[in-house]
């Protein structure tokens, strides 16, 4: 079994062993419930081998809601651990954990948490956006969730047998190697992302391809909703940048495992060029986050000021513009290591000009709010909230493009302050944002209104509270990553701190009471007619939650914001549309065991690699090819759905809707 | 699916050949040919000395350069008409991804290698 | 104004679409492009071994150097065999698509051959350099040369497996669609080996060997 042994389970150190048990409980209890229950052929069925886009959506942003929590309990560990480590005292956590929990908590937010919720969002709403029935590649889509899925089952196994990486989130060398980091965290941190970042790039291929070649007829690039071209933009830089990240890991894992030299301190290697290929990826992944919380925003904002968007050429362009400038930019993150003036001037005006697009969308979304009749509902909130923070953390941003700043800040906790302020103020609360506007859509009925504002003002208040005084101590000199500290004259802010990660764990439980109470009362507020936000485009045509084909017939598409326009010429002509409409047989695609199996053989191959062992890792290997071979041989099939089918669930919509 | 909307709607897929038959031997020949002739070429450039010495990188990479364009053009059908716009604009697209992460890296890996203390320098510092 | 029938005009003839706005592509297109996408994907990540490979070069670690290693005959027999059967995988797919099916199997098998040709030819490279100590572990120019190289032949193994797939399911299920928009992607994928490789024997080999 490798180096596989019984002491890689944590007996010895109490919190991961409490962690584990309660976690492994947990997993436990929902199995049991589900055998008991009898649920697993629905399971199976409806879910597991789904290979719709609006399940796998909604999968991918159950996966990111339950690490969201786990990430959230490392934040929380690591701010109670600074409150009080202040002077002489020790703390609770010592440092080798502290060091694994710095690490997770970075690396489940970014690629676990905030890649899944935005890539589930995308993927529920791109089709139906767009006009069609699915994404291009539907069976490709299940395959890249479940290798998601695998990742981050590979780095929660890691609490319990045996450790993650000390590095970080991003493992720099000549920490990350064999030399320094001898024991199993880095190499799960490496094939934990190998395996979803092959996932990631496979969805990035079926989006791209989805968006430039499939959409209802009419619809021409100039009236695709805004979403769809954050969209785009995000998936280009997706298969434009995850080949960099699958790459650079290779070749970690090379010098780890063969004895390569590629960023090692003897042999000739290079650890800056480490340094410049993950941030060459990097700077890109953090666009990847941010662009489609941008459309979300877009979307949010037009429907609830009941006006079209302000200027959506430029938002266009603006869009556009972002996805390409984030590919010169990407040396700001080591201004400090090295490089000469010209190096860096270079990429400080590259840095601060790229801030003009984003201004552009900001300015366009105050336009759109400036004389509509705006409608205060949750999403609203998340936007108004979204648009003053995420100013802040871009002013923060810019002010460290200057070189000569960021030589004082580089890796202060200001530097921390920043990202979280850009990241939870952009990613997360467009994310909060798109699942309170989608949900109804997805499920059939909204959210509870009161609970999603008490969640909101939370997090509000508790970021502001948690983040600004890093701001503070940062320029007071304290560094990120630390485990404890000597100035005691830090520790009011941290205890501040402190408080603002409570308060924004209430925001969490807000949330989770949302949704229970949400599904509780659901009948007090049910979507009847699948548009219960009056909404400008075309997924709110569909009932909620939509036929699994979305559209009994594709609409045709004459302008932008393709339903309002149906709305205006419906009201204006006074009655149905004259003409009747022509239904036909359509074929929509089977669901498939593919991804899910391959996922497993993953799992299996990243794990027995991890622990060198061997034989496993050939059996994973194989049979993960088997199976793309197997599935492969058969032809992908499709069932049928008649037109007099099409046209009863039409109908009997509808009635339902108490439109007829 | 049917074969002849090709012709209805303004698109063409990647590697499509509209040619006939003998049409399409022909240009995979012809392609062929140059990239022979630009093989050839590369092999003597480097070998002999017909290009001035500090040429011969960029000689070498218009080469090869050329070639990948004869492999682009005569082999994958890659083509200006505006029914491959999206294969042209998303070459285009990767062709721009591909020269700044290159020239980007090797001019950062460069300018730090200079700034590194010479070897002797660090063996001071580390007694 | 958005409605739910396709356009005609007055006497009920269907309209030609504006450009971008023809409604979904034929699958065919749609797997083209896709795979076209991906295709990219994998360009880039061999420019980021690329450029790891340009940063490294210089990094002997006082071992052998291209210039002590590279066999130029053995890279230009290479070079040949894949130039030539990305020209047979061409003529193969033509016979393709005249359904003439004994031309497509035996280009087919050309290709195959001249590809397993250039493996072996890259497998007793490595063998050999491995043999006289210049591993990829010997020094940095040495891990970038075995891992750019290697990925590249990595990459023409899984054609080679894909190819002989491609072949078994022409062989048991005939010329069907599906097999056919496969048949493109392996196309596709084939002329890009041999694109890469182009930039691999100049910039890797004959830049290298001097």
């Amino acid at each position: 079994m490798g180096k596989l042994t019984w002491s890689a389970i944590p007996f010895d150190r109490p919190i991961p062993m409490a962690a584990s048990l309660l976690i492994a409980i947990g997993v436990m209890t929902v199995l049991a419930l589900v055998t008991w229950k009898g649920w697993w052929p629905y399971l199976w069925r409806e879910w597991l081998t789904s290979v719709d886009h609006k399940r796998i959506g909604v999968m991918y942003v159950l996966l990111a809601l339950v690490l969201l929590l786990r990430g959230f309990i490392d934040a929380i560990m690591m701010r109670s651990q600074l409150a009080i480590a202040a002077g002489g005292a020790p703390g609770y956590l010592p440092p080798e954990h502290y060091d694994q929990i710095f690490s997770t908590h970075g690396t489940i937010m970014i690629f676990f948490m905030a890649m899944p919720f935005m890539v589930g969002l995308m993927n529920f709403v791109v089709p139906l956006q767009l006009g069609v029935r699915d994404v291009a590649f539907p069976v490709l889509n299940a395959v890249s969730f479940w290798l998601t899925a695998s990742g981050a089952l590979l780095v929660n196994i890691s609490l319990a047998v045996g450790e993650f990486a000390r590095t970080g989130w991003l493992a720099y060398p000549p920490l990350s190697e064999l030399q320094f980091s001898p024991g199993v965290g880095v190499d799960y941190y490496l094939w934990a992302l190998q395996i979803s970042g092959v996932g990631s790039l496979l969805s990035g291929i079926n989006l791209v391809t989805t968006i430039l070649k499939l959409r209802a007829p009419g619809m021409t690039y100039m009236r695709m909703p805004v979403f769809c071209w954050t969209a785009l933009a995000s998936n280009l830089l997706i298969v434009a940048a995850f080949p960099i990240l699958t790459a650079t890991f290779g070749m970690l894992l090379l010098d780890r495992y063969v004895g390569m030299h590629f960023f090692t301190n003897d042999g000739g290697g290079n650890a800056m060029l480490y340094f410049n290929l993950i941030w060459a990826w990097g700077h890109p992944e953090v666009y990847i986050l941010i662009l489609p919380a941008f459309g979300i925003f877009s979307e949010v904002i037009a429907t609830f000021s009941g006006k079209p968007l302000f200027g959506y050429r430029s938002m266009v362009v603006a869009t556009m513009a972002i996805c390409i400038l984030s590919f010169m930019v990407w040396l700001h993150h080591f201004f400090t290591m090295g490089a000469g003036a010209n190096v860096n001037a270079f990429f400080g005006i590259a840095t601060m000009i790229i801030a003009v697009p984003t201004g552009v969308k900001i300015f366009n979304w105050l336009f759109t709010l400036y004389g509509g009749r705006i409608r205060f509902e949750v999403p609203v909130l998340w936007a108004i909230g979204f648009m003053v923070t995420f100013v802040i953390g871009g002013l923060t941003g810019v002010l460290m493009a200057v070189p000569p700043a960021d030589f004082v800040l580089h890796n202060s906790v200001f530097l921390v302050a920043h990202f979280h302020n850009v990241i939870i103020g952009g990613v997360l609360f467009g994310a909060m944002a798109g699942y309170n506007y989608w949900f109804p859509k997805a499920f059939g009925f909204t959210l509870d209104k009161r609970l999603g504002a008490i969640s909101f003002w939370c997090w509000l208040i508790g970021f502001y509270l948690a983040f600004m005084p890093l701001y503070a101590l940062g320029l007071m000199g304290m560094t990120r990553r630390v485990q404890h500290y000597a100035d005691t004259s830090w520790q009011p802010y941290l205890i501040v701190a402190e408080a603002g990660a409570v308060v924004i764990l209430c925001g969490i439980l807000a949330t989770v009471l949302q949704l229970v109470v949400s599904i509780r009362t659901r009948d007090a507020r049910r979507d009847l007619t699948g548009d219960p936000w009056h909404g400008r485009t075309l997924e709110w045509s569909t009932a909620s939650p939509p036929p699994h084909y979305n559209f009994a017939v594709l609409p045709r598409v004459d302008s932008l914001d393709a339903l309002w326009a149906l709305k205006q010429r419906a009201t204006r002509t006074a009655g149905p549309p004259a003409a009747r409409v022509h239904y036909e047989t359509i074929d929509m695609p089977s669901n498939s065991a593919n991804g899910f199996i391959t996922a497993f053989f993953a799992v299996i191959l990243g794990f027995a690699m991890i622990w060198h062992i061997w034989w496993m890792a050939i059996v994973g290997l194989v049979c993960a090819v088997l199976t793309l071979m197997a599935f492969g041989w058969i032809e992908r099939v499709d069932h049928e759905i008649s037109a007099a089918e099409l046209e009863a669930a039409d109908i009997a919509r509808v009635r339902k809707a108490g439109l007829a | 699916m049917n074969e002849s909307a090709r012709h209805t709607s303004n698109d063409q897929a990647p590697g499509d050949d509209e040619r006939d038959a003998s049409g399409s031997i022909g240009a995979y020949t012809a392609g062929l040919a140059f990239a022979l002739l630009l093989t050839g070429a590369s092999f003597m450039v480097a070998q002999t000395h017909l290009l001035w010495a500090p040429g011969l990188p960029v000689g070498l990479a218009v080469l090869a350069v050329a070639q990948m364009g004869v492999h682009l053009v005569f082999f994958l059908h890659i083509g200006s008409d505006p029914d491959n716009t999206n294969t042209v604009l998303a070459l285009a697209f990767g062709v721009l991804i591909v020269t700044l992460v290159v020239s980007g890296s090797l001019w950062i890996m460069a300018n730090l290698n200079e700034n590194m203390l010479p070897p002797a320098a660090i063996m001071e510092m580390q007694r | 104004m958005t409605s739910l029938a396709a356009p005609a005009d007055a006497a009920g003839v269907p309209q030609p679409m504006e450009a971008g706005g023809g409604g979904p592509a034929p699958v065919r297109i749609v797997v083209s492009y896709g795979f076209w996408i991906f295709l990219l994907s994998d360009i880039i990540m061999f420019s980021a071994l690329f450029a790891t490979y340009a940063v490294l070069s210089g990094r002997i670690n006082g071992g052998p150097s291209g210039h002590d290693l590279f066999d130029l005959r053995s890279v230009a027999i290479e070079t040949m065999c894949l130039l030539l059967s990305s020209y047979t995988c061409g003529l193969g797919a033509v016979f393709m698509e005249r359904r003439r099916l004994r031309g497509f199997y035996w280009f087919f098998a050309l290709t195959f051959l001249l590809g397993g040709i250039f493996l072996g030819l890259e497998l007793r490279e490595f063998a050999s350099m491995v043999a006289r100590g210049a591993g990829p572990s010997r020094s940095a120019f040495l891990s970038a040369f075995f891992s750019l190289v290697g990925l590249h032949g990595a990459h023409v193994t899984v054609g080679l497996v894909w190819l002989a797939f491609m072949v078994a399911q022409v062989a048991a299920r005939g010329p069907r669609d599906f097999v056919l928009r496969r048949l493109r992607c392996f196309s596709l994928f084939w002329h890009a080996l041999d694109i890469i490789w182009v930039a691999l024997m100049s910039l890797v080999y004959l830049m290298g060997a001097r």
